[in-house]
């Protein structure tokens, strides 16, 4: 990255920018400005990542040894769940769609805010009312549940504060759908002219869908976590057998809506990856309408494979054959991003900076997660290794390696954008792929560590796995200096003094990168009308302004 | 400025309406999957365990369901005629079709009252003292029975108080594009839907 552009802007005229726009904690506590909001989000969820990662922090330790020494049986299933609960709901779920999202869904499409402000500000209290009794769990009590809630366990047995974390749970629903519901009515109605569907960045493609599914998925789990309380609360069995429930019930509902889930946290990771990889590329995307149009059909035979999580839990081996069938059929549409990015990156003009090594990082382990997820699909192979470390690691290299990466590898391309500021560009590398090493020094042994049979969720283990433990404990400690590291130069970068980013410092196309850094108020100085295709490198004006 | 202020972050005012009838049909449809869990589970159910089923589902009280499913089509009907008052510029039309819709909607939950009362008095209502059934699949149908209607009762009595709110607003009734009103109706006609698909789930199957 260098301090001037690279490539030419449309010129910029003097606006407070959002940020100089008023310095009260009520100018940003009771903001309806979604850049602001996206801020206020970005702080929640770095606190939230931090609990997750105290309480993963806490598990690797107690994998050190063989014995579990460190933690108490019921310590590690605390452990593990607030890790799970704490890092899906309150992280990875609101990450990129809630900072990232938040910030550039309207910029990208030309528009000055969300469709419904008011109703983005109330998502983001939802949230931290569900955060805050999250964290009285944490303190008061716990939860063993893991973050399945797997009935009869959470509903009969489980002791803690079961029914708070599924209250929290409930909650934070309600901020996922109301985002939802705001990004879909906002690409539907605020687009600039000009701004076709066959315009719209491949960002927007891929926010569009997660939005789909945030609207359409949250509500199982809304219902099934429902049901779970009242079967503890007042008795009605729906899954309890002893109350004439069915507990296999409890599997299909959740795994309905988590199956979706799990691409709700990659599908925007898909988006930036997009956006990085041709600003590095300084190329049109190759195949736009296949990108655009897998991430729809992500979303929807993402609807149709939750019985994947089932293959062992008595559900009958024809349902099991289709379920298999179909899980395979949803890895073509991810393949098919990840041809079209390599093929856009082929023979490109490629510019080596800290958001495309994180993208690379991103394919990388994306791919690794996504095959390791075909073997998962394949009845035999699951039998073998389903509830082991396997599972564990396939997870992760989509969830962490894949989802992480791409937050971090979003947030250091809009960071100029988002504060104005140029962070060091060499640290940035540097971390990128310490990231990148850490991670798989972490999770790689996880493979081995499930395919030879060590299950998940327990902490006595036999002796001989314990070398394959403490090299991904140590990994585990890698991968948190990457992730420290970020925190110090990005916020350095805030300091008085540090380098002013200008509008446009990758040169990449899109409307966000045609207004200051950071935004005036309203985004745009007059109503941007945009005239070009997406992606149209080389960089000649991408829109005209309309100023009158 | 102020003007062009007031629909911000629209364009117009007509932009803007366009954009709450969005919302509110996609707020809809994460309502009918809340809902859809439930009927997912009840449909299951009856595939696996057919006579069971219809056994448990003979002791509903038809006539009472059936009278529930007139009141609420009424309610719902009354609603949509606030709606064209208010388009009409008949504000204190709107306003006492409110009233006959949010009325009806109250007899519905009486109705319900009595019949969970009578209910709990057959020993149907499972976790109570005196419940007493014909095998787990028996339970789960009133298990389902009673989440499934319950879970609607809030709705209905959530929707009654936007109506309450719809009817003291001078504002929304004065509205020509009957904007409130129609998105209240709107969704007074979702909790309509809902039941309309409750009713034959659950009563209808009992019917030899
Ligand atoms: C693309 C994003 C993906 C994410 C975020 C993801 C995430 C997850 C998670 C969280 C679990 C573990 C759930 C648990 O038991 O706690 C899981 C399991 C599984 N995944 Fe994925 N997954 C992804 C892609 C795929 C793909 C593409 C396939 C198949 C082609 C797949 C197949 C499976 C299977 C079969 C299991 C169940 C394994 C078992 O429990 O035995 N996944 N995945
Ligand atoms: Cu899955």
């Amino acid at each position: 990255m260098t301090d001037e552009p690279r490539f030419e802007h449309p010129p910029e005229e003097a606006a407070t920018s959002y940020l100089a726009d008023g310095y009260s904690l009520r100018s940003w506590f009771l903001t309806t400005d979604h850049k602001r909001i996206a801020l206020l989000y970005l702080v929640s969820i770095t606190f939230f990542f931090l609990v997750g990662a105290g309480a993963a922090a806490l598990i690797r330790l107690d994998l050190l040894t063989p014995q579990g020494d460190l933690l108490s049986n019921d310590g590690y299933n605390r452990a593990f769940s607030i890790h799970g609960i704490v890092m899906v709901w309150f992280f990875l779920i609101p990450a990129i769609p809630n900072v990232l999202g938040n910030f550039l869904v309207p910029i990208m499409i030309g528009a000055r805010d969300l469709a419904f402000p008011r109703l983005n500000l109330l998502s983001w209290y939802i949230y931290i009312l569900s955060g805050l009794l999250t964290l009285y769990v944490v303190v008061g009590g716990g939860v063993d549940t893991g973050w399945t809630f797997y009935t009869p366990l959470s509903s009969v047995y489980a002791n803690g504060a079961v029914v708070a974390t599924i209250v929290a749970v409930f909650i934070s629903g309600f901020s996922t759908i109301l985002t939802g519901l705001n990004f879909i009515v906002t690409i539907h109605k605020l687009r600039a002219p000009g701004m076709t569907w066959s315009r719209l960045p491949l960002f927007i493609w891929s926010h569009y869908a997660v939005s789909i599914i945030f609207v359409l998925a949250t509500p199982v789990l809304a219902i099934t976590l429902l049901l779970v309380a009242a079967e503890r609360l007042i008795g009605i069995g729906v899954f309890d057998p002893r109350l004439g429930g069915d507990p296999l019930l409890f599997q299909h509902l959740f795994w309905f809506y988590s199956h979706p889930a799990v691409y709700i946290m990659v599908l925007p990771a898909l988006g930036v990856v997009s956006e990085l990889i041709t600003a590095a590329a300084h190329k049109r995307i190759f195949g736009y309408w296949f990108v655009a149009f897998a991430s729809i059909a992500i979303a929807v035979i993402g609807f149709m494979v939750w019985g994947h999580h089932m293959f062992v839990s008595g559900q009958s081996v024809y349902a099991s054959a289709v379920f298999s069938f179909l899980s395979i059929a949803v890895a073509v549409p991810s393949a098919i991003k990840v041809y079209n990015w390599t093929v856009t990156l082929y023979k490109a003009d490629i510019a080596i900076d800290a958001p495309l090594l994180f993208a690379l990082g991103f394919i990388g382990l994306f791919v690794a997660g996504g095959l390791t997820g075909l073997m998962l699909a394949m009845l035999a192979i699951d039998v073998h290794v389903t509830d082991t470390y396997f599972v564990v690691a396939h997870f992760h290299y989509i969830m962490v390696g894949g989802s992480v990466t791409a937050f971090f590898g979003g947030l250091h391309f809009w960071w100029p954008k988002i504060t104005g500021r140029l962070y060091n560009e060499t640290l940035a590398r540097i971390a990128a792929i310490l990231i990148l090493i850490g991670f798989n020094i972490t999770f790689f042994p996880q493979f081995m560590l499930g395919y030879e049979g060590m299950p998940r969720r327990y902490h006595v283990y036999p002796p001989e796995f314990q070398v394959l433990h403490v090299i991904s404990s140590m990994g585990a400690a890698l991968l948190a200096i990457g992730y420290a590291m970020p925190a110090v130069y990005l916020i350095w970068s805030l300091l008085p003094g540090g380098r002013r980013a200008p509008a446009n410092p990758w040169g990449a196309s899109g409307l966000e990168w045609t207004t200051s850094s950071p935004p005036p108020q309203h985004n745009f100085i007059g109503q941007p009308v945009v005239v070009r295709q997406p992606y149209d490198y080389p960089l000649a004006h991408p829109v005209s302004r309309d100023d009158g | 400025m102020a003007e062009e202020e007031r629909f911000a972050p629209f364009a117009d005012a007509a932009r803007a309406r366009d954009a709450d009838r969005l919302g509110m049909l996609i707020f809809l449809a994460s309502e009918i999957m809340l809902f859809g869990g439930i009927f997912a589970a009840a449909l299951a159910l009856r595939l696996e365990h057919g006579p069971d089923y219809a056994a448990a589902a003979g002791h509903l009280k038809l006539w009472l369901g059936t009278a529930n499913t007139a009141i609420l089509l009424t309610s719902s009907l009354m609603a949509a005629l606030a709606v064209e008052a208010a388009r009409a510029g008949a504000p204190r039309r709107a306003a006492r079709a409110l009233l006959a819709a949010l009325l009806l909607g109250c007899a519905f939950l009486a109705v319900k009252g009595v019949e969970y009362a009578g209910e709990y008095r057959e020993g149907l209502m499972p976790g109570t003292a005196t419940a007493h059934f014909d095998g787990p699949a028996q339970t789960l149908f009133m298990n389902l029975y009673f989440v499934g209607t319950g879970l609607h009762a809030v709705h209905v009595t959530i929707g009654i108080l936007l109506m309450a709110m719809a009817a003291l607003s001078q504002r929304a009734r004065q509205d020509r594009n009957a904007m409130l009103i129609g998105n209240v109706a709107l969704y007074w006609h979702l909790v309509d839907v809902v039941w309309l698909f409750l009713y034959p789930t659950l009563y209808l199957a009992g019917v030899r």
